[in-house]
């Protein structure tokens, strides 16, 4: 029962990065966008690609940190006592990202749109950097079982949580790249077609590189996931390259809507690698899975829940995704003067 | 820097912390579970009866539900880290209990995060009846993530369905006992009728405003009576269920009544005091006296009879402590008294539309009512207070003190400071941001902006001037 609930808890993990790290990777283009005129055409285009989305898919994160707790209680206790900066400011990310992009909505003015941009799009970089970190913390076993606080700093700031911090910020960024493209193709926008195309390429290759690299940072810290990489979860890596390659030759040749689910499978392979090549830890190498799972009735209660999550959220998601795909969800309402001013 | 450094002792940092972020959500909280459905009434009676006044109304409304609720998810967020961040001894021993109604929680949020994103951009491109439909499961899960998260803090005070093995770890765990404990039924329908009471006056005070300013257009007529008449049909029944949980509490949670009612010490004939405190030598000063009313209350079928338990027949170190205690009977004065004045104007509203088909005439009425809305969070924060602080010591009722399962981190403080000026600032901003965008919204519709339904012919008002 335990390897389910853990199943389940990869599975929201999965799903967090691949539709949530695209609204993140949105901030970051958002980000680097440019002066307010140079920028306000792809500035438009992130605030209508995720507007109607970017809260369901945060919900995925809620749904791990609650599978987590009430699952795996010891483990989660261990993580938040030792991780207690990086999530913090991460929980504080959350806040400013959510609420600077709904303000931002709201006002025209160049120098107020300016100031809550900033905000949104610095936050979108900082959130994923300290999950990123948080991923890396654990992977290279810097947090201690038993309800015992690691060390504060070095236990996220080291060559893996540096290494988790940026992947996760370069895999954020190539996501949102990617989905832009097929969302500019959708409304007609070839402009910012190849706006975002020549990004997605820049970003595919530095995220390859950034991972490349990481190979050698986890051989030399992190052994554990890194011999898993090597052995049992081989073939996910193996996939994740070949899927990320795919969608870089589809980006160069511009057939840019086939590049999106390859892109999506890529950081999926990647995520289950980790998973793979962690097991049966939860916390490596101190606390196994099996060691951390509650009782299992409430295990039980995690997959019945879940089970009930796949009858009814599953086809409301995919109703939200079909409606916003087939741009039914265009507009807030009955328009306030100058609100659109930029689209 | 080193921990060390800066280390101050955390718990009662933890405690500020959670207090202040769970204070601040909890005013998002009304406003995300009731507005769905007073939108629901203005959106239908747009479609039924080609109401372009209720449209323009449904439409503003999910403009602004747009923001409130991205405010409330983030903030919302920031709890869920928070149970590990503040409280990791406490999640990490029941969490297996503890964790079950949130799980179901969950859930509901999903829902609700899809279906008012649906609902918020379908204007313009779905059809007037699936539009409008959207809004249900909204309600749904609205109702339903309330009931889950109440749940789990009636867990706390009447926590059930697991066992403890020697070594005080959850081995057996009963997940329906955990979600329907004894004290979840009545906190739980308690909370849903205060969301709808606080969210009813909180949205009609707005209007209430505007109507004194003189914009009397049928707009805010109908942006102020929509709410205000659900928040008045919740008002009686919140005093019903009220009551009953109050003799709940009585029965089951004696510690916390003796602290809401102020009673020294155990007997017959405890009269109701209002206001007062308790003094640190055990006697009780100031305050207006009832005879033998709490006696009543607590037990109507014996009267002035009936013996309340008081802070003497407990241990001092299981139940809140003196300043705690009159913490609590504030908290708790303050609910009532709020709550009577508004069932006071629910009354007058009531009357005066069975006999007029209108809201009071005089201008004292829309006063009280453009005060309602602060009232009705006061007292809602006031509700919280009385369950939480009443609970204390504990954070599991008889199981775990709450500075047991507070983390060891010694920079909470540092946190605590930082949230703080940060929420401040979103707060402010909130605020702010509803009011231009009401400010700019006149009250008409721009026809190229209308969806769907009416035809321009109702629209026979000049342009107004925006309200500056």
């Amino acid at each position: 029962v335990s390897t389910a609930a853990a199943v389940v808890l990869f599975f929201g993990v999965i799903a967090y990065a691949v539709f949530a790290g695209a609204d993140f990777g949105a901030g970051f283009w958002d980000l680097v966008a440019g002066g307010a005129d140079r920028g306000a055409r792809p500035r438009a285009l992130v605030d209508h690609s995720i507007g109607p989305v970017w809260e369901a898919n945060h919900v995925w994160l809620i749904f791990c940190l609650v599978v987590l707790w009430t699952g795996f209680s010891v483990a989660f206790a261990s993580i938040t006592l030792t991780l207690f900066v990086p999530l913090t400011l991460a929980a504080l990310g959350i806040v400013l990202r959510g609420s600077s992009f709904a303000f931002r909505k709201t006002v025209f003015v160049t120098r107020q749109r300016r100031f809550y941009g900033a905000i949104f799009a610095t936050s979108s970089i900082l959130v994923p950097y300290c999950l990123g970190a948080v991923a890396g913390a654990i992977a290279s076993g810097h947090v201690p079982n038993g309800g015992k606080s690691g060390d504060w700093w070095s236990s996220w700031v080291n060559p893996t949580s540096i290494l988790g911090g940026v992947l996760a910020v370069a895999v954020c960024a190539y996501l949102a790249s990617v989905y832009l493209v097929s969302d500019a193709v959708r409304l007609e926008e070839p402009e910012m077609v190849e706006y975002f195309r020549r990004r997605a390429i820049a970003a595919a290759i530095a995220t390859g590189v950034i991972a490349f690299v990481g190979i050698f940072v986890l051989r030399a810290n992190a052994t554990y996931v890194f011999h898993g990489l090597t052995s049992r979860a081989l073939p996910a890596v193996i996939v994740s390259a070949l899927c990320g390659i795919a969608s870089l030759v589809l980006l160069l040749r511009g057939s840019a809507r086939w590049a999106r689910p390859f892109a999506m499978a890529a950081v999926a392979t990647v995520v289950i690698g980790w998973g793979v090549a962690q097991w049966p830890y939860m916390l490596p190498t101190s606390l196994k899975v099996s060691q951390a799972a509650a009782p299992d009735p409430t295990l039980a209660t995690i997959l019945v829940v879940f089970v009930a999550a796949a009858v009814l959220i599953l086809p409301s998601l995919a109703l939200l995704y079909y409606l916003d795909q087939h741009s039914a969800l265009a507009s807030e309402g009955a328009d306030v003067p100058g609100m659109n001013a930029v689209s | 820097m080193t921990p060390g450094l800066l280390a101050v002792n955390p718990v009662g940092w933890a405690r500020s912390q959670m207090a202040f972020t769970l204070g601040f959500h909890i005013i998002l909280v009304p406003l995300g579970v009731s507005w769905a459905f007073m939108a629901m009434i203005a959106n239908w009676r747009a479609i039924k009866r080609d109401d372009a006044d209720a449209l323009l109304v449904a439409q503003r409304w999910s403009k602004y539900m747009a923001v409130t609720f991205a405010v409330g998810a983030v903030t919302g967020t920031v709890l869920t880290f928070e149970f590990g961040l503040l409280w990791p001894t406490f999640m990490g021993r029941f969490g297996a209990a503890f964790g079950i109604p949130f799980t179901v929680e969950g859930l509901f949020f999903f829902l609700e995060a899809i279906f008012i994103a649906i609902y918020i951009y379908g204007w313009k491109r779905m059809k007037p009846w699936p539009h409008f439909w959207v809004l249900i499961p909204i309600i749904i899960s609205g109702i339903g993530g309330t009931i889950s998260v109440v749940a789990a803090n009636a867990w706390m005070n009447e926590p059930g369905g697991f066992t403890l093995d020697s070594a005080g770890k959850v081995t057996n765990v009963h997940p329906l006992s955990v979600f329907f404990n004894s004290a979840m039924p009545l906190q739980a329908l308690h909370m849903v009728l205060a969301a709808y009471l606080v969210g009813g006056f909180l949205i009609a005070s707005i209007y209430a405003v505007a109507l004194l300013r003189g914009r009397n257009e049928r707009y805010f007529r109908l942006a102020f009576i929509i709410p205000f008449t659900v928040a008045c049909i919740a008002t009686p029944v919140q005093m019903i269920v009220g009551d009953s949980l109050a003799r709940y509490v009585f029965n089951n949670e004696p510690e916390k009544f003796a602290a809401i009612e102020l009673v020294p010490n155990t007997g017959s004939d405890v009269p109701e005091t209002l206001l007062g405190h308790e003094t640190s030598s055990g006697t009780v000063e100031g305050g207006i006296k009832i005879p033998g009313l709490a006696s009543w209350l607590s037990d109507p079928s014996s009267g002035k009879n009936t013996v309340v338990q008081g802070r003497n027949a407990f241990p001092a170190d299981g139940q809140p402590t003196i300043s705690e205690t009159n913490v609590v009977h504030l908290a708790w004065d303050l609910m009532i008294g709020i709550g009577t004045l508004l069932f006071l104007l629910a009354a007058w509203y009531a009357l005066s539309w069975l006999f007029r088909r209108n809201y009071p005439r005089l201008r004292l009425f829309l006063w009280i009512a453009s005060a309602a809305g602060v009232l009705a969070i006061v007292a809602l924060e006031s509700g919280w207070v009385v369950t939480e602080v009443g609970r204390q010591p504990w954070i599991v009722h008889n199981y775990m003190q709450v500075n047991q399962a507070a983390t060891t981190n010694g920079g909470v403080w540092i946190t605590f400071l930082t949230i703080c000026a940060i929420y401040l600032a979103v707060g402010i901003t909130l605020v702010l941001v509803l009011r231009r965008m009401s400010r700019w919204a006149q009250p008409q519709l721009d026809e190229s902006d209308v969806p769907y339904g009416p035809t321009p012919v109702t629209l026979d008002r000049e342009p107004e001037v925006p309200v500056s």
